[in-house]
C-alpha cells in the first residue's frame, strides 16, 4: 500500500494531496501570498483525516518548478523540513507535467501542451503525451522562451493547457497551427496530479534525499544587474 | 530545552543548536559574499537560491558535530524579519516544517533581537539592563534594553546605516566589495591628522545618526585631493582613516551620552561594525572613564549567524511563546512591536 503526500506553492494555488493506494484526497485553495498560512494546516489535516501519521508515509513529493521563484521556494522548504523531520524520500515532479496530467484526468486528451507565464514576455513550455500507464511522459526538454518561438509538438492532436495558454494563447495558437486542437488556459498545478506521478516514480526508484530536493526554475538569468 | 536555530534573512546562513544549560552546542555559517561580490550588493534573488541549497546541509552538519540525535532537539527557531523577503521565506519554511516533522514548538525570531541578545551568549554575560548598540550593514540603532522583548529605541540612523556608510565609502576608495573591513584595513596605514571629516549630529541634543553626507565629504576629499596628490594610495589611506576615526567617534559619543541619559552602567555593542578593532578600543576606553563596562559577541557572532537566533529563540520558547503551524515572515518588522518574555 503506498502512501504519498504530496503539496504546490507554485503558483496563485496552494494545495496538498494525500494519496493511499489509489485514492487521493486533496485540499486546495486559491491563495495569493497566503501560502505559509495554509499549507502545513493543509498537510496536517490531510493526515488527521486519514488516521495517519507523517512518518507513517513512503514518501513525500513537491512541486518544483517551474513557476513563481519565491513560491517554488516555499514548497521545496516545507518539504526539505518535512522530509528530514520524518526521514522520508522525496519526489520531485515538474508542475507543468502535473498541469498535463489533470488536463489528461479531467478531459482525456492525450497529447498535451503545458504552459505557464514566465513574465518577461515569455513562457515556460512543455510537451507531454500520456503513455500506457495514463500517465504523462515529457516529448523533450521544457524550456523556457518567448511563446512565438516555442518548439512546435510532432504530429498532429495537441491540446493546449495551463495558464500560459490565457495570457499567450494568440501567439501560442498561431505557432502551433493546425496541430493545435483546443486550449484550456483555467487548468492549473494541483497537488493531485504530483500524487499520482510521484507514485510511478518512487516505484521505479526515482526519488532523492531532503538536501537534493531543490526548485527547477528554467530561468537561470536572474538579474539584469551588470557584473562589476 | 536544546534549541536548533536557522538564520537565512540576508547573505549569510547560519544554523546553529543552543541548550540553555550546556549553552552552544554547534554552529555553523555559510556565508554568500563570493555569489553577490561580482555584482557590488547582494542579489536577493540570487541569496534566495543559495539558501535553499545550504540550509538543510548546514543543519545536518550541526547536529553531527553537536553530536546528536535529530530525536534530541526540543525546539526550532528561524528568523522572521526584518530582512530579504524571499530569503527569509527559505528557513522559516523549512524551520517551520521541520519543527512540525519533529513534533516540537516553533518560534518566529526578530533578527536584530537576534543580534541584541548575542553578547548574552558568552561569559561573562551581561546583566540586564543595559543599552545596546546595534551597527550593521543595515542597522544603526541605540537602544535602552530593559529584559527580553522589553526595549526602548532611544535613536537610529536618520538615513545610511553605519555598515553601508563603511561599503559605499569603500567603493568610493575603489576597494572590493564588501568595502567595510576593506576600508579598516586601509585606515590602519593611513594618517589620522592629515583630514578631519565631521562628526555628524554630535553637536546637538538628541541620540539618532546620520551617516549620509560623510560618503558626500569622502568624495569631495578624494576629488579635491587626487587632483594634485603625487601619492594616490597615500590619501586614500588617509582619508579611510578620517572616515574611520569621523564614523567611531560619532558613535562612542552617541553611546557615552547615551548611558548618561538613561544611567546604565552596561553597553552592549553588536552588528556587524561592531567587530572594528578600532571602534572597541575607543569605546572600551571611553566607556570605563564613564566608570562603565562593555560587553561585545565573540567577532563571529557580530555578523549574522545562527547561534543568536537559537539563543533568542531559546528564550522564548521558555517563556512559553510559540508559532501556530504557519509561517509568514516580514520584510519590516518593527522592534517595539516585540511581546515582553
Amino acid at each position: 500500500m503506498m502512501k504519498i503526500l504530496a503539496i504546490d506553492t507554485s503558483n496563485e494555488a496552494c494545495s496538498a494531496a494525500l494519496l493511499v493506494n489509489q485514492a487521493v484526497d486533496q485540499q486546495f485553495e486559491i491563495a495569493p501570498r497566503r501560502h505559509g498560512e495554509l499549507i502545513l494546516v493543509m498537510m496536517q489535516r490531510l493526515l488527521e483525516q486519514a488516521g495517519l501519521e507523517l512518518r507513517d508515509l513512503d514518501a513525500l513529493a513537491f512541486g518544483c518548478g517551474p513557476g513563481s521563484f519565491t513560491g517554488v521556494r516555499i514548497s521545496t522548504s516545507v518539504i526539505q523540513g518535512a522530509a528530514f523531520g520524518a526521514e522520508l524520500p522525496v519526489v520531485p515532479i515538474s508542475t507543468l507535467a502535473a498541469i498535463a496530467q489533470g488536463q489528461f484526468r479531467r478531459e482525456g486528451h492525450r497529447r498535451l501542451l503545458a504552459a505557464l507565464d514566465a513574465r518577461m514576455d515569455e513562457v515556460y513550455w512543455g510537451c507531454y503525451e500520456v503513455g500506457e500507464d495514463n500517465l504523462v511522459e515529457l516529448c523533450r526538454a521544457e524550456e523556457v522562451c518567448p511563446p512565438e518561438r516555442v518548439e512546435p509538438p510532432p504530429g498532429p492532436g495537441w491540446q493546449g493547457v495551463g495558464p500560459g495558454w490565457g495570457i499567450h494563447g494568440d501567439v501560442l495558437a498561431n505557432r502551433i497551427g493546425s496541430a493545435l486542437e483546443g486550449a484550456n488556459p483555467n487548468g492549473v498545478c494541483e497537488s493531485r496530479d504530483i500524487a499520482l506521478l510521484a507514485a510511478a516514480e518512487l516505484a521505479a526508484g526515482r526519488w532523492v534525499p531532503a538536501e537534493q530536493a531543490i526548485p527547477v526554475y528554467l530561468r537561470d538569468q536572474v538579474t539584469r544587474v551588470a557584473k562589476a | 530545552m536544546r534549541v536548533l536555530g536557522i538564520e537565512t534573512s540576508c547573505d549569510e546562513t547560519g544554523v546553529a543548536i543552543y541548550d540553555d544549560r550546556a549553552g552552544l552546542l554547534a554552529h555553523a555559517v555559510y556565508s554568500q559574499v563570493e555569489i553577490h561580490a561580482e555584482y557590488g550588493g547582494v542579489v536577493p534573488e540570487l541569496a534566495s537560491r543559495d539558501h535553499v541549497r545550504k540550509t538543510l546541509p548546514l543543519i545536518r552538519q550541526v547536529l553531527e558535530d553537536a553530536g546528536l540525535a535529530r530525536a534530541s532537539i526540543d525546539g526550532v527557531a528561524f528568523t522572521a524579519g526584518p530582512g530579504l523577503i524571499g530569503a527569509l521565506l527559505v528557513g522559516s519554511a523549512l524551520g517551520r516544517s521541520l519543527a512540525w516533522a519533529w513534533k516540537v514548538p516553533a518560534i518566529g525570531v526578530h533578527h536584530m533581537e537576534g543580534h541584541l541578545l548575542a553578547p548574552l551568549i558568552e561569559t561573562p554575560a551581561p546583566e540586564f539592563p543595559f543599552v545596546a548598540l546595534l551597527v550593521s550593514g543595515g542597522h544603526t540603532q541605540l537602544v535602552d534594553v530593559i529584559g527580553i522583548g522589553r526595549y526602548r529605541i532611544l535613536g537610529e540612523s536618520l538615513d545610511d546605516a553605519a555598515g553601508e556608510a563603511f561599503d559605499k565609502t569603500a567603493k568610493i576608495l575603489g576597494l572590493p566589495y564588501p568595502g567595510g573591513p576593506e576600508l579598516a584595513r586601509l585606515a590602519e596605514s593611513g594618517d589620522p591628522k592629515r583630514f578631519r571629516f565631521p562628526r555628524p549630529m554630535t553637536d546637538r541634543p538628541g541620540l539618532d545618526f546620520s551617516f549620509s553626507g560623510l560618503k558626500t565629504f569622502t568624495l569631495n576629499t578624494l576629488n579635491k585631493e587626487l587632483a594634485v596628490s603625487e601619492d594616490s594610495q597615500r590619501t586614500k589611506a588617509d582619508i579611510a582613516r578620517a572616515f574611520e576615526e569621523a564614523v567611531v567617534d560619532t558613535l562612542v559619543i552617541k553611546c557615552r551620552r547615551a548611558l548618561r541619559e538613561t544611567g546604565r552602567r552596561r553597553l552592549i555593542l553588536a552588528g556587524g561594525v561592531s567587530a572594528n578593532r578600532r571602534l572597541r578600543e575607543r569605546m572600551d576606553a571611553a566607556i570605563a572613564a564613564e566608570g562603565g563596562e562593555t560587553y561585545y559577541p565573540r567577532p563571529m557572532f557580530c555578523t549574522d549567524n545562527g547561534a543568536m537566533i537559537a539563543f533568542a529563540g531559546c528564550q522564548r520558547l521558555l517563556a512559553g511563546q510559540t508559532e501556530p503551524l504557519a509561517f509568514h515572515p516580514r520584510a519590516r518588522w518593527p522592534m517595539g512591536e516585540l511581546p515582553p518574555v
